[in-house]
């Protein structure tokens, strides 16, 4: 203070505000503090110069307990101390003094400080402090003008925000503008008068007074207008909201329990509660055309999902008594029942513990502020967890021979390393994913990742370079893994558009990336003549990408077949030309003898073979049609994702790719080794994962649930000047937030397909020394085949994957909603909850939306496959 | 037979629970400054020697398993080496699996290093004292139905309680309540002695309670 280097001072004491939580108001410790805290401020006073005005402030006072967050007055309340050598009052300081709102310091300071009052305001100004030191006129004036200005600011801020946000209302928006408009123009009326010395001091000290009160009112009222339409909660509607979440889990979970119990199911709890809820929608929409009223599409939404969720309960419940009817006619089976359904209840309870754990952070501010470790530690812990599992119940372990058998010893399995194999790189990949954070500020300490800047941003050139040719040929790598899978199950001997387009499209998206890349990287200067070639290169480059991945995406809804046909069936007899009379010549003869030939060795060859072969159609890749459509998909959606990201990030893509592929061989080897009997149901464990990956990497990529960690460069890729709707930068910055959502959503069938697909991988040494027929014939029915075989299961495992997909994502939104209604006091709430719960709903939408399109794609390709089987059979 | 088996496990396993307490109290009197919280690295390093020694004279007084067909020197001695490589294994291995889950990869190796070393101490040395340097048998003791004596019963839940608490000693850390025990690891460390100790006394209650159910196999 003594240095005078300085116009303004902060100080910031926490000491009372830990004091005060650790013992409360009475507490001596308490007192010994204030003590302190006055001797400070004394010796402050004492080196205080005379033009210096001291505040001293609490931000909130506490309840007798020490806490504080609530409403009380004792909370609200806190004193505010002012002092200056230069006497502020006129006379002497008001006896009572009047409590005045936190947000007047605002102005004051700022005009104080000769700063214009911030945009946003509405405080008002503390007149006393504005009085200087001459006579009351004076005074009076200047305290005119300081609140002139003070209304002004509020009246300029409310007019724009009212052009934005519709949330105040109107009338009393315009009462407010009539009181602004009439005091101004008293103002400068009065100023006139002044001016001109028309007025004696007794009159215009009245009128003066009068006015300051007019502005005083108008400040007054607009702040009152403000209050009441901003910190308002709808608790009704909270709660109401939060019941029907809740619903809709506890819906998706019974349906995803029962879809697999009966035929009748879909018709009675899915299809009728539909119609349901279709008609209470249209009931409310008549009753608001007739009625007149403006129609709330919220409230009518809400009360149309809740009537179809108390049809589908009705539904439920109206078949419930029958099946207890057929339990209870069975006594002995019910207690068989009752002990299965207690141990199945004991094997859900490792995984859902892991997500009431995931649910249960969302409460605390420091799980969410701390959640880009939370979720992959609880990734951790559940995959381990289950192979701990598996151990435990002994799938894991063979016991070898009677003697070994006899010590109690026993061995593992082979396929036991390359479980913890896979665990092992899964858990590395987790790690490595942690290197790929952004940082909030509630952690001061924390730097946010190197690789989330762009790479024209770094000096090194050289450095610059590695970092571009490892992004590349991460690019070209993953590009070579897809192709080089769907290699191996046939899926790219086929010529059909599809597959040309995944041989040479993907290297060419490529190519346009990394061309994208090189130009948006490159340094500004060392381009000098070509500035104009690159401002068409940055544009054309990501159009190109586009172009080429919805054309993909395109040929994969109009063809998604990946299988290549080769027909061997002969047309018997046709080989032979008919018979033309009597052969003429020699040339006849040579003509007609090889073909007799060919014919009889023909019959001879089918003789011999007729025991174990029917020539009919190789089909390559037939297989693993689905999961390859559903690859193709993920890897374009990709490529589109991580052009929206900067160039670095591909390596967090690249991870994620990779997670992903383990976690479904983890899951398949894990099923395996169980020996699971239902091979249509995916396990609970396996979409938590999926999950828990999924908002894993919506931190890996460089995200977090704030508004300043939005990547917005993401809506100008490709777009060099500015939109002209908000549309297409709101999908761009949106994919390129979820983009994790989408990945997963998209590919969250694959859990369901996976283990058919690497079924053959064990099998396929075997039938590959058989005739190459029979091979054919085996392998029809082999992997997603087994799917075709049962259409009604297959359908049925699907809506139960979704379901629970849906189940798991509702709980979390759940917990996400319940945490911002319950805490809604909270101190952090609109740091930490409300941008949560904000984020974690637009993500639950998009999720959703990819799960439906993911599984419509899967759809799509069975049709396809349907169309193809009857084909064939026509032919 | 059986009773008196119970009562000398938990005769055993107080000693032990005994030991931990008074790892935290003792050198306070001996070391000027020493507090758990604020010379943690010695209190680690003194814990985990102090449990292991009293685990290893337990094992020699109370012979809980068999004694091995060949007892040699040389035997013994390739027997006492390969306890240590083991020992000492299982530590990097600890190690790597608090990295992956999230400590620190370079900074404060130590502490980590020390932690895992703890982790060894609750749950390998045990496992090296009961039932040797022999993985089948290891393998065979943690899974259903595995444990063949009421020691080998402890030892599963003693070793399932300390990992159990190392992981629900992670917990606190990222709350923003300012203590001293929530710095990396003290609370992990916490959490596995508090586990281990919790595994002790629980596992004679146990058998205890479920010594009708519990029907071992005989050798």
């Amino acid at each position: 203070v003594d240095s005078g280097e300085w116009d303004m001072l902060i100080a910031h004491f926490l000491g009372v505000d830990h004091c005060g939580h650790k013992h409360g108001p009475d507490h001596p410790e308490m007192e010994k503090k204030l003590t302190q805290m006055n001797e400070m401020l004394r010796s402050l006073v004492d080196h205080l110069g005379n033009d210096t005005l001291l505040l001293v402030a609490g931000d909130h006072g506490m309840t007798e307990t020490g806490d504080h967050g609530g409403e009380s007055e004792k909370e609200v309340n806190a004193a505010l101390f002012v002092y200056s050598r230069t006497p502020l009052f006129g006379t002497g300081p008001p006896e009572e003094p009047e409590a005045i709102p936190q947000v007047n310091l605002v102005p004051t300071v700022a005009l104080l400080l000769g700063v214009p009052i911030p945009y946003s305001n509405i405080g008002e100004v503390m007149a006393e402090l504005f009085s200087g030191d001459g006579d009351t006129v004076s005074a009076a004036l200047q305290q005119l003008s300081v609140y002139h200005i003070n209304a002004k600011q509020v009246d300029r801020f409310l007019q724009s925000y009212s052009l934005v946000a519709q949330d105040l209302p109107a009338e009393q928006l315009q009462r407010l503008q009539e009181l602004f408009s009439g005091a101004v123009e008293e103002h400068t009326q009065l100023l006139d008068q002044v001016q001109g010395a028309t007025l004696v001091p007794p009159e215009l000290e009245s009128r003066l007074g009068s006015l300051i009160s007019r502005f005083q009112l108008y400040l007054r009222e607009a702040r009152a207008v403000c209050t009441q339409s901003w910190a308002r909660f709808n608790s009704l509607r909270m709660v109401g909201g939060c019941t029907l979440i809740a619903a809709s889990c506890l819906l998706c979970y019974m349906a995803a329990e029962l879809a697999a119990s009966s035929d009748s199911f879909y018709r009675s709890c899915l299809l009728y509660p539909l119609l349901w809820g279709l008609v209470v929608a249209v009931v409310f929409g008549l009753s608001h055309v007739f009625t007149q009223e403006g129609l709330d599409l919220l409230l009518v939404s809400s009360c149309a999902a809740a009537a179809s969720q108390l049809g589908f309960f009705w539904h439920w419940w109206g078949r419930h008594p029958k099946r207890a009817l057929l339990v209870g006619s069975q006594p002995p089976l019910a207690s068989i029942g009752l002990r299965q359904r207690l141990r199945a209840w004991l094997g859900l309870a490792f995984p859902m513990g892991i997500l009431l754990f995931r649910c249960g952070a969302m409460f605390s501010d420091s799980f969410v502020v701390a959640e880009a470790r939370v979720a992959p530690f609880l990734l951790a812990s559940l995959v381990l967890l289950l192979v701990g599992k598996l151990h435990w119940d002994g799938c894991l372990t063979v016991t070898e021979g009677p003697r070994q058998q006899v010590l109690g010893f026993s061995s593992y399995r082979r396929e036991i390393w390359y479980l913890l194999c896979l665990v092992a790189m899964l858990l590395v990949c987790v790690r490595l994913s942690g290197f790929f954070h952004q940082c909030r500020e509630e952690i001061p300490q924390c730097r946010p990742s190197l690789f989330l800047s762009p790479l024209a941003s770094l000096r090194n050139t050289r450095a610059k370079n590695l970092f571009y040719l490892l992004c590349v040929a991460l690019l070209a790598g993953l590009v070579y893994a897809v192709r080089s899978w769907l290699r191996h199950y046939g899926n790219l001997n086929s010529s059909d558009p599809l597959v040309l387009f995944v041989r040479w499209g993907f290297p060419l998206v490529v190519l346009c990336i990394a061309c994208y890349w090189a130009v948006v990287s490159s340094a500004e200067d060392s381009l000098g003549k070509l500035q104009e070639l690159v401002q068409v290169a940055v544009v054309a480059f990501p159009w190109a990408v586009y172009g080429l991945a919805s054309m993909g995406l395109l040929l994969l809804l109009c063809n998604p077949m990946t299988v290549f046909a080769k027909d061997t069936r002969e047309s018997a007899g046709s080989i032979v030309t008919p018979y033309l009379g009597v052969p003429s010549s020699e040339v006849d003869f040579l003509h007609v003898i090889p073909q007799i030939y060919k014919r009889m060795q023909e019959s001879q060859k089918s003789r011999l073979e007729r025991g174990s072969c029917r020539a009919t159609i190789a089909a390559y890749g037939l297989g693993s049609v689905y999961s390859a459509a559903l690859v193709i998909a993920l890897t374009l959606l990709g490529f589109l994702l991580m052009l929206l990201h900067s160039e670095r990030l591909s390596l967090a893509f690249l991870l994620l790719f990779l997670e992903a592929f383990v976690l479904l061989h983890i899951h398949t080897h894990a099923r395996g080794l169980a020996g699971d009997a239902e091979p249509f149901s995916v396990p609970w464990y396996a979409v938590i994962s999926w999950l828990l990956a999924a908002s894993q990497f919506f931190y890996s990529t460089g995200h977090q649930p704030i508004f300043p960690a939005i990547h917005w460069n993401a809506a100008f890729v490709g777009f060099h000047l500015d939109h002209s709707t908000n549309l297409l930068p709101a999908v761009l910055v949106g994919a390129n937030t979820f983009a994790s959502h989408i990945l997963f959503a998209v590919g969250c069938p694959l859990l369901l397909l996976w283990p058919f697909v690497c079924e053959v991988s064990s099998s396929q040494k075997k039938p590959k020394k058989e005739p190459r027929e029979e091979l054919q014939e085996v392998e029809e029915h082999m992997m997603e085949m087994r799917l075709r075989e049962s259409p009604e299961k297959f359908s049925t495992a699907l809506l139960q994957l979704g379901l629970k997909y849906l189940f798991v994502l509702g709980a979390q939104l759940l917990a996400c909603v319940c945490a911002a209604m319950i805490l809604r006091r909270h101190l952090m709430v609109w740091k930490v909850f409300a941008p949560k719960f904000l984020f974690e709903s637009l993500g639950f939408v998009v999720s959703s939306i990819c799960l439906l399109l993911g599984i419509s794609l899967v759809m799509r390709v069975d049709c396809a496959v349907s169309t193809w089987f009857s084909q064939l059979q026509r032919r | 037979m059986k009773e008196v088996e119970v009562r000398r496990l938990f005769a055993a396993n107080l000693f032990c629970v005994f030991s931990v307490i008074l790892t935290a109290v003792v050198p306070t009197f001996l070391w000027d400054g020493f507090t758990v919280l604020g010379t943690h690295l010695a209190w680690l390093c003194i814990c985990s020697v102090c449990v292991g020694t009293v685990n290893v004279i337990l094992h020699l007084v109370l012979k809980p398993n068999r004694s091995p067909k060949r007892s040699s020197p040389a035997h013994k001695i390739s027997r006492f080496l390969k306890c240590c490589i083991y020992f000492f294994m299982s530590c990097i291995v600890f190690h790597a699996i608090i990295v992956l889950y999230g400590a620190p990869l370079l900074g404060s190796v130590t502490e980590t290093f020390l932690f895992s070393v703890l982790l060894s101490t609750f749950t390998t040395l045990q496992c090296l004292c009961m039932l040797g340097p022999n993985i089948q048998a290891w393998i065979r003791v943690f899974s259903k139905n595995g444990a063949m004596s009421i020691w080998e019963s402890s030892l599963q839940i003693t070793a399932v309680c300390s990992v159990l608490g190392a992981w629900f000693g992670a917990f606190p850390i990222p709350l923003d309540w300012d203590r001293p025990w929530q710095v990396w690891p003290i609370s992990c460390s916490f959490g596995a002695t508090f586990g281990y100790v919790a595994g002790l006394i629980i596992a004679p209650l146990w058998i205890h309670w479920n010594r009708k159910q519990l029907t071992y196999k005989s050798r």
